[in-house]
């Protein structure tokens, strides 16, 4: 589904990513981990296209197609999915409106036509039980004035409601509490597909308790220093990332 | 060089423009008064960036002759809300009742016509016509008496509240080359009434130059309630100025919202005098800008007493290479303490040759106030154009949408629902069509 090969990039001239190496199947949740500033965010804000970030070498191939090569909204179109770490607000549009925009752009790629006002209600009234939320905040401008956690929960219902292909959350579990990150860990495991991957990055472990990785790979220094399965996260958790990016000094 | 108007001004007093005895010499007055002061030039620092000397150019006169008969389907594009609101059009600055809907009303309510009134000689017609926007105020708030002849009158007693809102709709046919329209409306609200007033300045003729000068005088009672939308989509090449003077009395609300989306050149003032404590203002503007289009809206609220508040968010989109300008004065007297005033002053510039000149100016002379005012000029942020494309919303309807959002944020202070979703239905038809 997703190949990325000798990644490196950069905003503002500064490199942050060296080398990345990571191929993602169908139906596979990866959990990229790491320390603050090691660049787990860079990859996430180049696999949907970022215009401030720079891809200075390497390739991504998203379902056979150079993912470099497209625009961000071409991008989502092929089924990317990035699930924001700070959730944008736009006062003025409604979530409902924009969401249904969205819906529609993608529909629109499919060849099909717009979906009926209604039909787009009824789209909504199930996904919305996703993330356990009512009606009403669908009347709500975009994200204004939400709190952290319902930002994140907003994410997810985008998410449950664009059926991408690869789902990226960018520390979707950062300022979570405990109540929160099990409605976000539900909505995600509730969306987990034969055809459908999962990128966590994260930075710690707690998340993966809830939504259990095939994969966990730890990003320090802007390349991956160490892949495993989901008993890494736990010796992370266990031991802290000086074990690691102690060791790649060590070695270096 | 004749004083511009003169010409006109002669005509119209010698057609019916003298009627009746005790209004001529108040015209008389006022158009002595703009004789005297004259166009304002760009060196007046009031019209600094609004060049309206081109007003001399053209011998814009009222329209004389009978107006054609209009079918109702011309109107159909300008009508909105409820086929049983109360409407009062005007068609070349003249009210033409055939076309006009008065359903009954509450006991006590007048609505009609400035014209009718003054020849019933409607008691409110003295008492107030000309008493709020006199001739001193602008240059053309004494153009405009010198040739008052119409206009919208509304009365609601104290205590009663118009379900339904109240429209002037403003009709221009382009069909008399450079025809000159001076509406004043007279809206009285009395202690503890409620009411919607609706004004719509449009044309059928889009390309059309004509002139409209209009003022507009609203009197709130103590604890009157009042919202007060302006529509303003005239010809593109049509001058409009237009002048707004609210007088507020103790506990009233007044709260305004202004679209000002047509004219070559259009002038919008809005004043609103505090005479008591307790007020409350909230003024909220719109203007787009397109082509070589210059919208320029002039607020001054005075805070003359203690414990009122003023709330105020205009909003700009200027596309081509369109000017606005935006000026916002709010006057604290030293008496008026715990004053709560807000201003700000937002500008989306969409092209780079758009320009916007804002100023606020803030004259505080309380000590026990809180004042501020902001002003943005700038394009679209970046962050939220990418996170809506990176949902697969293309970028160009991207930037539209949050162009959209951008007005959609004060569209949606509008309190009575008809008129929101129909500024709301303007304003993005405007947007989504593109320049």
């Amino acid at each position: 589904m997703l190949e990325i090969k000798e990644l490196r990039a950069g905003v503002e001239g500064t490199e942050i990513l060296r080398g990345i190496d990571l191929t993602v199947r169908p139906g596979e949740v990866h959990a990229v981990m790491g320390p603050n500033g090691s660049g787990k965010s860079t990859l996430a804000q180049v696999l949907a296209g970022h215009p401030a970030y720079e891809v200075t070498g390497g390739s991504i191939t998203f379902l056979g197609e150079d993912l470099l090569e497209m625009e961000p909204e071409e991008r989502a179109r092929a089924g990317i999915f990035l699930a924001f770490q700070y959730p944008v607000e736009i006062p003025g549009v409604t979530n409902a409106y924009f969401l249904r925009a969205a819906y529609n752009e993608l529909r629109k790629a499919r060849g099909e036509e717009e979906i009926d006002p209604i039909d787009f209600i009824d789209l909504l009234e199930e996904k919305l039980k996703i993330v356990k939320w009512e009606p009403e905040i669908m009347q709500r401008a975009v994200n204004a004035g939400f709190s952290g956690g319902e930002k994140k929960r907003n994410e997810i219902l985008q998410m449950a409601v664009l059926e991408p292909k690869l789902a990226v959350l960018d520390e979707t579990d950062s300022g979570l509490d405990i109540d929160a990150l099990r409605i976000v860990a539900d909505g995600v495991n509730a969306l987990r597909r034969e055809d459908r991957s999962v990128i966590l990055v994260t930075h710690y472990q707690r998340l993966l308790n809830y939504i259990v990785p095939d994969h966990v790979h730890v990003l320090a220094g802007g390349r991956i220093v160490r892949s495993g399965g989901k008993e890494l996260a736990l010796e992370l958790e266990a031991r802290g990332y000086e074990w690691i990016t102690g060791a790649v000094e060590a070695v270096a | 060089m004749s004083t511009p108007f003169a010409e006109a001004f002669a005509t119209f007093a010698a057609n019916g423009g003298g009627k009746p005895d005790w209004l001529a010499p108040v015209r008389q007055r006022a158009f002595a008064r703009f004789a005297e002061v004259g166009i304002p030039t760009t060196r007046d620092e009031e019209w600094r960036f609004t060049p309206v000397a081109p007003l001399s150019e053209h011998p814009f006169a009222p329209v004389s002759a009978a107006a054609r008969p209009l079918a109702a389907a011309e109107l159909a594009p300008f009508i909105f809300g409820h086929a049983e609101w109360p409407m009062l059009v005007f068609v070349d600055g003249r009210y033409r009742a055939e076309l006009s809907v008065r359903p009954d009303l509450a006991a006590g309510v007048t609505l009609g016509s400035v014209a009718d009134a003054v020849a019933r000689d409607h008691p409110l017609v003295r008492e107030h016509l000309g008493r709020h926007a006199g001739p001193e105020a602008t240059p053309f708030t004494a153009l405009n008496l010198a040739f008052v002849r119409d206009g919208a009158l509304l009365h609601v007693p104290a205590g009663v509240t118009l379900p339904q809102p109240v429209h002037a709709l403003f009709v221009s046919t382009g069909d008399t080359t450079d025809a000159a329209a001076h509406p004043r409306n007279l809206v009285v609200v009395d202690a503890g009434a409620r009411a919607s007033f609706i004004e719509s300045y449009v044309t059928l003729a889009p390309g059309a130059r004509y002139l409209t000068n209009t003022v507009t005088e609203m009197v709130l009672g103590p604890q009157a309630w009042m919202e007060h939308s302006r529509i303003q989509r005239e010809s593109e090449s049509a001058f409009h100025l237009g002048f707004t003077q609210v007088d507020q009395a103790r506990d009233s609300h007044y709260r305004s919202f202004t679209l000002a989306m047509g004219g070559a050149i259009a002038r919008h003032n809005l004043h609103v005098q505090m005479n008591d404590s307790n007020v409350e203002s909230l003024l909220y503007g719109l203007y787009l800008g397109h082509g070589t289009q210059l919208v320029d809206n002039h607020t001054a609220i005075f805070h003359d007493h203690p414990n009122c508040n003023s709330w105020e968010v205009y909003k700009g989109i200027l596309d081509d290479r369109s000017r606005a300008v935006f000026n916002g004065k709010v006057f604290v007297k030293p008496e008026a303490q715990t004053t709560d005033a807000k201003q700000t002053n937002r500008t989306l510039l969409l092209s780079d040759g758009a320009r916007v000149d804002t100023k606020p100016q803030l004259e505080i002379f309380a000590d026990d106030v809180k004042c501020t005012h902001g002003a943005t000029v700038g394009q679209l942020d970046e962050l939220p154009l990418f996170y809506a494309r990176s949902r697969g919303i293309p970028v160009d309807a991207a930037r539209t949408l949050l162009t959209w959002a951008f007005a959609a944020e004060v569209i949606d202070e509008v309190a009575v629902a008809p008129v929101r979703e129909e500024l709301g239905r303007l304003v993005h038809s405007r947007l989504t069509k593109g320049s």
